[in-house]
């Protein structure tokens, strides 16, 4: 019977949560990470470690590795850091296991790379290359709050191609393994000025299809947009959902034309519109889309869910989980048409990811 | 030696790192050092690059508040402080 493991990062460290294939009865643990932020915990499925991005207020940003799915952690800050005074690491964030390495993206703008499962960690890129990359630290230039590299997608084959987002910027592509960078921001909409219309967009979420890696989707801070040909051009799909904005998104695992996302108020609230709890599902690559809420409250329920607060398992028929920022895990294990809520009094949630182990 | 006490939230960070140790050290940032040397990384969770600490962590030599380039006398207290930072 295969094992199913929910690892959630919080506001107040990191829990697992276990279940067999069925995924009906949850059994938690936690809290780890000694109740660090943690941004982002994801699992290797190459080593089968867990890694989780997070940042204590007294001891600065590190990165937690356990290699017995939780029950025993070690922190290293051992190499996250820029040599140039001129650049500070405010933040480790998104986090990427893939051949046989780990990503973490940084505030400010950069990636580091571990290859020795975690313990030692060197910078790869601050993904320097395109013209107006120097601006990227003017302070009048940044989003509200900080500017980094929220989340990195690898390419599934060629170790040395994936995907950045850098916030408020846009996604750049390197097929060279960071040394050189390409903007891909073709035909997204930027509801604001652009001195240049190769950036300046703001990338929430960015999720490719397991069966097509031409097939990408993004969740925008300004509409839904589909790629078929790898993020070299873009073309919105919002049509249908109650609202543009939202930050969470899911690609299907066994279908390239399902995927979800969790739309939200695109004002100060940033929760599910008029107190009711949805995802929506697209099965037809956006043509249309479907809202699913049995399950989920449907009265005064103002959740919001982040931009690592969704994901989708890997069984034939696939489990959805999402956790919100006050603290609720619900879980679908019908492809989002039902849900339960599995965890109900959880610290504000930043990350959800799924594994399934044989 | 000095006499060093580290806050509860470091502790848990290293393997046997205790809450209080004798160090023999000329200034704050050599004791730092010393710890560091013993426990590798704890210097990263006390200062910041450019040899600061960092902004929520307060020590005090003998009831004083100190920075890295503070003095130590032969049995000075070290206090190392993880201050107050919200909920």
């Amino acid at each position: 019977m295969p094992q199913t493991v929910v690892l959630v990062g919080t506001r107040k460290g990191c829990f697992v949560l276990e279940s067999d294939g069925d995924r009906r009865d949850w059994k938690l643990r936690g809290p780890y990470c000694e109740g660090w932020p943690i941004y982002h915990a994801v699992h290797d499925s190459g080593s089968g470690a867990i890694y989780a991005a997070g940042a204590s207020e007294w001891h600065g940003s590190g990165i937690w590795r356990s290699t017995d799915l939780g029950e025993t952690w070690e922190v290293s800050s051992e190499g996250l850091g820029y040599a140039n005074g001129d650049q500070k690491l405010s933040k480790v964030s998104g986090l990427t296991a893939a051949h046989g390495r780990i990503l973490a993206g940084a505030e400010n703008p950069g990636i580091f790379e571990s290859r020795d499962g975690g313990v030692t960690w060197s910078l790869l890129t601050t993904i320097e290359g395109h013209p107006a990359r120097e601006a990227w630290n003017d302070p009048a230039n940044q989003p509200p709050g900080h500017l980094g590299v929220p989340a990195m997608l690898p390419d599934p084959d060629e170790s040395s191609r994936f995907w950045a987002i850098v916030q408020g910027i846009g996604i750049f592509e390197t097929t060279d393994d960071g040394a050189t960078w390409t903007p891909r921001n073709r035909g997204l909409r930027a509801d604001w000025p652009l001195e240049d219309p190769e950036i300046g967009y703001c990338v929430h979420k960015l999720v490719m299809s397991p069966v097509d890696r031409q097939r990408m989707y993004q969740q925008n801070h300004v509409g839904m947009h589909r790629s078929d040909d790898g993020g070299l051009s873009w073309v919105e799909i919002t049509d249908g959902l109650p609202t543009e904005f939202g930050f969470a998104a899911a690609a299907h695992p066994h279908d390239r034309d399902t995927f979800y996302v969790v739309p939200l108020d695109p004002g100060h609230g940033r929760f599910m519109p008029d107190g009711k709890a949805a995802v929506w599902r697209t099965r037809d690559a956006g043509s249309s889309w479907q809202r699913l809420d049995r399950g989920l409250p449907q009265e005064d329920a103002y959740l919001g869910v982040l931009r690592e607060g969704m994901a989708i398992d890997s069984y034939d028929s696939p489990g959805l989980y999402f956790g919100t920022s006050t603290g609720q895990l619900f879980a679908s294990s019908d492809e989002g048409d039902s849900w339960t809520e599995i965890a109900s009094y959880l610290p504000a949630i930043s990350s959800v990811e799924v594994a399934v182990i044989a | 030696m000095a006499e060093l006490h580290l806050p509860g939230t470091l502790v848990p960070l290293f393997r046997e790192l205790p809450r209080r140790i004798d160090i023999d050290a000329a200034t704050v940032d050599e004791a730092i050092n010393r710890l560091d040397e013993r426990w590798p990384g704890v210097r990263d969770r006390l200062c910041e690059s450019g040899a600061l600490l960092r902004p929520h962590i307060h020590v005090y030599v003998d009831r004083e508040r100190a920075a890295l380039d503070t003095a130590l006398a032969a049995h000075s207290r070290v206090d190392v402080v993880a201050a107050i930072s919200g909920g």
